[in-house]
């Protein structure tokens, strides 16, 4: 993906905008790149929770857009990967705190003034002003989906206004995806999801506890390259995918259905 | 599409559902608005030439990427005089 400043979303809440911004941030940090990670879910913040950087929060993005601060110094640097960076949203104020030109100026101080190499944008769930600010300073998106009625048909609602936005690199993640149930035939397929969204895909992702035990702890399950599959590969996957690497997608079990699914979607047999 | 038994999977079932929802969702069509559409166009029709208002059908359909509106018409049988 050739965009520096990338919005995560999906429309619906809980489908995994927060896990997926921490996780593939952390990964793409470690792949080397410098990257600040921002939460634009005002009144709602939760990425510094989820990445364990919550007693270290001192300033947030309204106080930069405020001047109560400079932008360095609401910068949290991860002590993990040394090239990761939060930027936390006010739990204090609510969305109309923010402002599409302001967004856009601190989204542009990262890049041209600190030198980030990648602006990965949290932003809230819903339609509204939150995630218009959002994708305001967006040149790509990530649009998060899970394979249910209602997350599909958000996810379709949001890629419309990302077009309209004229965001043209949208990349889809398949989340929480269910190789059992889908083997069964009552969950949709990959493959079934593209078809219905007509958007690029860019990372399959499974169903796994271990997103929620490195929650509790709050350290991203990406970071723990031992493990060679489930979320935390998924999520490198997708940053090395970002970064123009052809990756192939993980079979998710080994038994027929899935793989053979993911077989003709690449083009195999 | 069908399992060994027969019974429709319930992956299909919602994907079917999703493409008729979205079809609509993205023509910002609602179900009502259709059903004023319908009617109005059956009187159009109707000025013109017999039509069976009983099989009368009008949806949207996808083609490939883009939205097609289908009306399905039958023309009633013509007594010749």
């Amino acid at each position: 993906m050739n965009a520096k400043a990338i919005v995560v979303t999906s429309g619906k809440g809980g489908v995994g905008k927060t896990t997926t911004t921490a996780n593939v941030g952390a990964a793409l940090a470690q792949l080397g790149e410098k990257v600040a990670v921002i939460d634009t879910d005002v009144g709602l913040r939760n990425l510094d929770v989820v990445m364990g950087l919550e007693g270290r929060v001192v300033f947030d993005i309204i106080d930069v857009f405020e001047r109560r601060c400079k932008l360095k110094q609401a910068l949290i640097r991860d002590k993990r990967v040394d090239s990761l960076y939060l930027l936390a949203a006010s739990q204090t104020k609510d969305k109309s705190s923010l402002s599409e030109g302001q967004m856009k100026a601190v989204v542009k101080a990262l890049i041209e003034r600190e030198g980030f190499d990648r602006v990965l944008i949290d932003s809230p769930a819903g339609i509204e002003s939150g995630f218009q600010t959002a994708a305001s300073a967006a040149q790509g998106a990530l649009v998060v989906v899970n394979p249910e009625v209602s997350s599909v048909r958000d996810a379709d609602r949001i890629i419309g206004l990302l077009e309209a936005r004229e965001i043209d690199e949208v990349k889809l993640v398949i989340n929480r995806i269910r190789p059992e149930m889908v083997k069964r035939g009552d969950m949709l397929e990959v493959e079934d999801v593209l078809e219905i969204l007509g958007v690029k895909l860019i990372g399959i992702v499974p169903e796994d506890e271990k997103i929620l035990v490195s929650t509790n702890i709050g350290n991203p399950a990406s970071l723990d390259n031992g493990v060679k599959a489930g979320a935390g590969s998924a999520f490198r996957n997708i940053a090395r995918r970002l970064r123009g690497d052809e990756v192939p997608y993980l079979s998710l079990d080994s038994g027929g259905g899935f793989l053979a699914s993911l077989r003709r979607l690449f083009g195999g047999s | 599409m069908f399992g060994l038994f027969g019974r429709k999977k319930s992956k299909d079932h919602l994907k079917e559902r999703l493409k008729l929802v979205l079809s609509y969702d993205r023509a910002k069509l609602t179900p009502a608005k259709m059903d004023e559409l319908k009617d109005e166009l059956l009187q159009v029709i109707g000025k013109y030439f017999p039509a069976e208002e009983n099989d009368y059908d009008v949806k949207l359909e996808r083609h490939g990427d883009r939205m097609v509106f289908v009306a399905n018409l039958p023309v009633s049988r013509v007594e010749a005089h």
